[in-house]
């Protein structure tokens, strides 16, 4: 029973994998996904209005280079950009995993920074959330009073999160968004070190290039700044309960959200973080429990962990230089895998 | 549950599909909110983080509890009240009849607040034991704190509460805004199919015409709470087909007047309950008809009334009495230092003048506390029987437990009206306050007959309990929370 539907599994996975191979290229493919938004749209509301605002998005997202976006990945997303703020809906457990991730950011940017503002704990800090999606982790952090910008290369999750923000007057001034990648960004904040944090959610799974990304997470952070990651694993458990159980058998997660290849294991991300000039911190492992639908602590890193890393603040300069040399190594190694 | 779930996916799923819809207004809607900002600040971008409605003893222990605590500290917190501001500057010489019970669970929380030290400052008894025995046996049961030294629970005046509350709501003006004398017309609750100006909060609409918006509503609003009924949440509920005759007692001569008495006679059980060194408060539960006769009754006749309902022994058998007195032969031969002795009441002498009212009794629990939200608390979500003086504590431990979660929720960047921890706040509530319900209407019923067997089982019942001092504490420990 059980092996017919590995069987299965891996046949879809294979399937999955050709099509990888044989991806559309950018533009062709994006083209596409605009005209089916459009129809689609036709087909729900009656709203021309919406198109310029999505073609201008569009061109403004193409004309930039796209290092750590993957355009099947935009795709995917964009389809369930209306979907975020559904609680019980596809993206429940990452609403009940802001019940870990809040707390775990909050309580290490209080042991960083050490300042106590009742009622608005991080007040003052200015937090990047890499990866926004519809906000569902900007707006709680927003609300703990600090200035979050949320980014996301998805124009319709961008959207939706704007939408869902503009309801909210104590928001305003805490949260706002902007439909751009991480690399983006980097260039439009030129001087060194714009963020106290930066959190990337779920996000690096999702990633054709976590170099890259490492690299401008360092540009844009203030020295002594704090990195979170949480991702998964890449190890035979994180397979089987990540991506059979929970995408196939469970359908916790939509299926084809995740792509086991592009987990990665703590120590390699570790690796490579120091590599850039952070210093991990801690590393803790989570543990979803589909039952209750609910988050917890523990102390295994097999499938789910949280990571918090500091830009280290010494040696400015021949920490640059490493980068440098660095990083179109570790550019060519990772495409090469 | 399940129901609940589903009902609240549904209401999300159509949320999403408006918030999709609008799209193309987020731009618009943006710039109408950049324009607000600039221009006239108008009441219509103002939402609320939380709403009580409702100022009574619980809704204005809420607001003072939700004021207070740092993590909703930058919260705006608003408590409308239907009635005048209740400012008492001096205590009034005479008592009022509208007594509660303060357990020290609910002592506890009103300090947290500052309220209790006003309320020790104006009026308030505290009593060390509790005397319940039976109209129709020799059977009684004693609770009391070891060697009477600390206090059982305390007589405040409703009135004193409200008011020690509303002067603590004074200095917390600048996190809590209090309305007096707004009625709420209507509530718009947060619904998924409307279109044109969607609106995610709760809307409250006051007879001035003022329409507000918050995140979160909660319902203090009372046993016949509008908040339960506009919802359409279900009540269990059941009239007693009894009224309770209250009145301020003068005793006979000056005591030491610290223990509550209470009697189950076969109409309904009566209780005085100490208000000073002279004076007590009575609770008397009987039928409307009876009730409506006490009420017609004379002075000297009413006082006659009460004394005996408090002393005689015309409804006592004898064969009860020796079952009763055999039964607890063996049991002090089991445990002999166990039990308390029988003290007597004190005979009253009159009553303050134009103290004597009653109202009808009633139970009920709404069988939902929370929806997408909104909260109730109080009698809005459960209403006793006054037998054993646990309303108002049930209503103040919801309290407690909701500024917990809400204090806890705020410190995690929540929603404050998400329904998650409202959910955990419904499931805490309900599984103390369904058993003290339940333990209430089951004495209550027990209690309401005079027939033999039934007066057996209770006469044995309370005797084992009254012997069994570590039962007896776990009872006090439930009941004091």
């Amino acid at each position: 029973m059980f092996s017919t539907k590995l069987g299965r599994l891996m046949m879809r996975l294979y399937s999955r994998k050709q099509t990888a191979v044989c991806r559309v290229p950018l533009r062709g493919f994006s083209w596409a996904a605009v005209c089916r938004q459009r129809s689609l749209r036709q087909q729900r509301i009656a709203c021309p209005k919406t198109q310029p605002h999505i073609l201008s998005c569009y061109t403004s997202a193409r004309s930039s280079s796209q290092n750590t976006v993957d355009p099947n990945e935009v795709r995917r997303f964009q389809l369930l950009a209306s979907k975020w703020w559904d609680e019980q809906g596809e993206f429940a457990a990452l609403h009940s995993m802001n019940d870990l991730r809040v707390p775990f950011i909050r309580d290490n940017l209080l042991n960083v920074h050490r300042v106590r503002h009742p009622g608005q704990p991080l007040s003052g800090l200015r937090i990047l959330d890499v990866g926004c999606g519809g906000g569902l982790l900007t707006e709680p952090l927003g609300r703990l009073g600090a200035k979050v910008l949320g980014i996301d290369p998805v124009d319709d999750s961008i959207s939706t999160a704007q939408v869902h923000v503009s309801h909210d007057p104590d928001l305003q001034d805490w949260v706002s968004y902007q439909a751009c990648t991480l690399e983006e960004l980097s260039e439009e904040v030129k001087e060194d070190g714009h963020f106290d944090a930066i959190v990337a959610s779920e996000v690096v799974e999702h990633l054709a290039d976590v170099d890259t990304f490492t690299f401008c997470c360092k540009q844009v952070l203030k020295p002594g700044g704090s990195l979170f990651i949480t991702t998964m694993n890449k190890t035979n458990l994180s397979y089987v309960l990540g991506i059979v159980v929970a995408e196939q058998l469970l359908r916790i997660v939509p299926s084809g959200t995740h792509n086991w290849e592009k987990f990665i294991s703590p120590v390699d991300l570790e690796r490579l973080l120091e590599s850039y000039g952070f210093s991990v911190q801690s590393v803790q492992g989570m543990l979803y429990n589909p039952v209750s639908g609910a988050w917890s602590w523990t102390n295994s890193t097999a499938i789910n962990y949280a990571l918090h890393a500091v830009k280290m603040t010494d040696n400015p300069e021949t920490d640059q230089t490493e980068e440098h040399t660095s990083h179109p190594e570790n550019h060519g190694a990772a495409t090469h895998s | 549950m399940m129901q609940r779930l589903t009902r609240a996916a549904l209401a999300l799923n159509g949320r999403c599909f408006i918030t999709e819809k609008h799209i193309s207004a987020v731009k618009v809607i943006t710039r109408g909110l950049v324009s607000a900002e600039h221009g006239d600040d108008s009441a219509r971008n103002e939402v609320y983080d939380v709403i009580i409605s409702g100022g009574g003893m619980v809704g204005s222990a809420m607001a003072c509890s939700l004021g207070m605590d740092p993590n909703l500290g930058s919260k705006k917190i608003l408590l409308l009240e239907a009635g005048n501001k209740k400012v008492m500057d001096m205590v009034p010489d005479t008592y009022s009849t509208r007594v509660s019970s303060i357990s020290p669970g609910s002592a506890t929380l009103l300090s947290s607040i500052g309220a209790w030290e006003q309320i020790t400052k104006m009026r308030c008894k505290p009593y060390q034991r509790m005397q319940v025995w039976d109209a129709c046996s020799d059977a009684l049961i004693t609770f009391d704190k070891e060697n009477l030294q600390d206090e059982m629970a305390y007589i405040v005046e409703n009135d004193i509460v409200v008011a020690a509350l509303t002067k603590q709501l004074d200095s917390l003006s600048d996190n809590v805004q209090v309305k007096y004398r707004s009625k709420v017309v209507h509530y718009t609750w947060p619904m998924p199919h409307q279109a044109a100006d969607y609106i995610p909060w709760v809307q409250v609409k006051l007879a001035n015409g003022e329409t507000l918006q918050t995140k979160l509503l909660i319902g203090a609003d009372g046993p016949n709470s509008m908040v339960r009924r506009a919802l359409g949440i279900p009540t269990v509920k059941w009239s007693y087909d009894q009224s309770a005759v209250v009145a301020v007692l003068h005793l006979s001569e000056p005591t030491e007047n610290n223990v509550a008495w209470q009697r189950f006679l076969p109409t309904g059980p009566i209780a005085m309950l100490p208000l000073s060194d002279t004076e007590s408060s009575l609770v008397w539960s009987t039928s409307h008809q009876f009730a409506e006769e006490l009420l017609a009754l004379d002075e000297e006749s009413f006082v006659d009334a009460i004394n005996s309902a408090f002393w005689s022994n015309e409804n006592q058998s004898e064969t009860i009495e020796t079952a009763g007195a055999l039964f607890r032969g063996a049991l002090s031969a089991i445990i002999p230092s166990a039990g308390s002795p029988r003290q007597l009441p004190p005979s009253v002498a009159g009553i303050g003048p134009k103290t004597r009212v009653m109202f009808p009794l009633g139970m009920g629990h709404a069988s939902e506390y929370i929806r997408h939200r909104v909260a109730l608390i109080g009698d809005a979500a459960h209403r006793v029987h006054p037998l054993a003086g646990q309303g108002v504590n049930l209503g103040f431990g919801d309290v407690a437990c909701l500024t917990r979660l809400l204090s806890q929720a705020a410190f995690n960047g929540k929603d404050l009206g998400a329904i998650q921890h409202l959910l955990e706040y419904e499931t805490e509530r309900q599984r103390h306050n369904l058993p003290m319900m339940a333990a209430i209407d089951l004495m209550k019923r027990l209690y309401s007959t005079n027939a033999a067997p039934v007066v057996l089982l209770r006469t044995f019942g309370l005797q084992a309990t009254n012997m069994l001092p570590t039962l007896k504490e776990q009872i006090m420990a439930f009941a004091g929370k």
